[in-house]
């Protein structure tokens, strides 16, 4: 079992390192045929990647999708942020305990239209990381975002929320200040709204943590996002007494993209670039923003009231039941 | 009903849970299971919360029809499954129903602990969602009894999205003047307690009931902090104002005809619908 996304990320870095030194060669290299071969060469083994990325990232299994969904450089909510909308001014104030920065969320412009962006943020560094407690929001996290939605919907800006992240912060202070009552208010603010709301899983679609922002018309889902009711070592550790048969979970809870959509769960897969977001953020973004823009449109044009049912029935249409006749 | 359990034959014997003395079972059942000795609350079994709260013989179970589906084919899922039912008598962890408290017509949807832990999948979320649905739809109170070790695992992410369903269900209770009481017994956790359970219009616990998100040692593991003696109990909740109130068992039904009357008193004087 794979621990980490570079074990099979090697021969590209190996790839590209020697990619790197032709080029350099290329570069000063003055015989224009000598350098037209080497320059050849370069772009062989530009092909020689790209097929390996294509190829490995196709054939993806679900521990590996975890770990891909985890990886650090993956593009986070501010990244996508950064890309895609402007004028972002972030509001940090729960106005009940204090500031939470495993969520983050402000007015913010996207293609000249006023939004409320709410999302989950990790972080990159150690610092960064402890700041924003490894993405996993505590009560005052989720009530900003309920200030965040209601303020939305009395100046009736669309919600795009962002989902990233492996859990809701599980410790003694969370638990004394009701973290599952701000998530199940979270979910319930956002089933009141009637502005159109629009969530992206682009991580880690952590349960309740992650449900709690994620109450929307339409849900799209990064290829190489997962999304599940329990961690995958939580689960094995249940299960089978054995976190590290976190794969195996994996495998059992079906927790990626093609199978939330096969149970419709989410809306639509957003494709990745090749070898994943983090190797093409812009990309990646383009893609976001195309949704983004169509979803807009479509519920832009429902009336309020509208839009509240079609959530509720998005919601209410979801579990798998069977009816035994003889009762 | 559909079923009844065997009562306890008389001169046998069970032992507290919490302190450990001998009691005799008729009398510890007559006393509601709770240990005449040390106050503790057993658990109870769907049908002795049903005979324990509402008026006698006004009971009548709803949406027994559903099944659960093994939707991911996770493994032994089926089997456990099969074995829960057949062990309990139960199709799944929620029975549904409508009864009348001290006269007054409710919608009810009592979790049964026994079954799988009271996990919450697909049938679990569907019958608290229509329980809570009957009660806009017939415009009469809810009551929804919790004992959940929180959502089923086995159903994967539909199980996370049953937490979004009931919560959407709860919506519109609250925008329909339907009044909605979620009564916490031992133990009340995780997905269950993040969704509908946590939004009621009215929280009550019984006694030392077990209440949390994460398991204890998550908990315990997380904080830096000092862990209080009584974490993630009733008590605990109480201090912290995520509970209305702790009612002792002899006492729940008159607090919960008490809170029905007066809540869903406007129902009582609308004029019918349809
Ligand atoms: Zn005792």
């Amino acid at each position: 079992m794979a621990k980490s996304w570079k074990e099979w990320e090697k021969p590209v870095l190996e790839l590209e390192d020697t990619i790197k030194k032709m080029k350099s060669l290329v570069d000063a290299e003055p015989d224009p045929v000598r350098r037209k071969e080497l320059a050849d060469r370069v772009a062989d083994y530009e092909r020689r990647r790209d097929a390996y990325l294509q190829t490995r990232y196709s054939r993806l299994g679900p521990w590996e999708q975890v770990l891909i969904a985890r990886a650090e450089p993956r593009p986070y909510t501010l990244d996508y942020i950064n890309a895609l909308f402007n004028d972002f001014v972030e509001l940090q104030g729960d106005r009940k305990f204090g500031a939470d920065h495993a969520i983050v969320g402000g007015p913010a412009l996207f293609e000249d239209q006023p939004v409320m962006v709410v999302g989950h943020q990790k972080g990159r560094t150690i610092q960064e990381r402890t700041q924003r407690n490894f993405a996993m929001a505590k009560p005052e996290g989720y009530r900003k975002a309920i200030r965040l939605f209601e303020m939305a919907e009395r100046f009736a800006m669309p919600v795009i929320t962002f989902v990233d992240t492996p859990a809701a912060d599980p410790g003694v202070e969370s638990e004394s200040r009701g973290i599952s009552e701000a998530i199940a208010a979270s979910m319930l603010a956002m089933f009141e709204l009637t502005v159109p709301v629009l969530s992206v899983v682009i991580g880690e679609g952590g349960s309740g943590g992650a449900i709690g922002i994620a109450v929307a018309n339409r849900v799209f889902m990064q290829e190489h996002a997962v999304y599940s009711v329990i961690p995958p070592e939580g689960c094995a550790a249940i299960l089978w007494r054995a976190p590290e048969k976190g794969a195996q979970a994996a495998a059992a809870l079906q927790l990626t993209s093609d199978s939330a959509l096969r149970f419709g769960l989410v809306d639509q897969i957003l494709p990745e670039p090749f070898g994943g977001a983090h190797r093409d953020p812009s990309e990646a973004a383009k893609t976001i923003r195309e949704v983004l823009r169509a979803g807009l449109a479509e519920f832009g044009a429902m009336s309020p009231e509208a839009r509240k049912a079609q959530r509720a029935a998005r919601f209410r249409s979801m579990g798998e039941v069977l009816a035994a006749s003889n009762s | 009903m559909p079923f009844r359990r065997a009562a306890p034959s008389p001169g046998a014997f069970v032992q507290c849970a919490n302190c450990r003395k001998t009691l005799f079972a008729a009398e510890f059942q007559a006393n509601l299971k709770v240990c005449p000795h040390c106050g503790h609350h057993h658990r109870l079994l769907w049908d002795e919360r049903v005979n324990l709260v509402f008026d006698e013989g006004s009971f009548t179970e709803t949406d027994a029809e559903l099944r659960s589906a093994d939707p991911l084919g996770f493994p032994d899922y089926a089997e456990k499954h099969a074995q829960a039912m057949e062990r309990t008598g139960l199709s799944d962890s929620v029975i549904n129903g409508t009864a009348s408290l001290q006269g007054q017509k409710v919608s009810i949807s009592v979790s049964d602990f026994s079954f799988m832990g009271g996990s919450m999948g697909s049938v679990a979320g569907e019958k608290i969602t229509r329980a809570l649905e009957r009660g806009v739809s017939e415009r009469m109170p809810v009551i929804i009894f919790c004992a959940s070790g929180g959502a089923r695992m086995q159903e994967g992410l539909l199980s996370l999205m049953q937490m979004a369903k009931t919560t959407a269900a709860v919506e519109s209770c609250r925008s329909n003047g339907i009044p909605y009481i979620a009564v916490f017994t031992d133990p009340t956790m995780a997905g269950v307690l993040a969704s509908y359970a946590s939004i009621a219009d009215v929280i009550i616990s019984e006694p030392k009931a077990l209440i949390g998100f994460a398991g204890a040692r998550v908990s315990k593991q997380a904080g830096v902090g000092k862990v209080p003696d009584d974490f993630q109990t009733a008590e605990f909740l109480l201090k912290s104002g995520m509970l209305d109130r702790i009612v002792e068992r002899r006492n729940l039904r008159s607090t919960l005809a008490s809170l029905c009357r007066m809540l869903g008193g406007h129902l009582m004087t609308e004029a019918p619908r349809g």
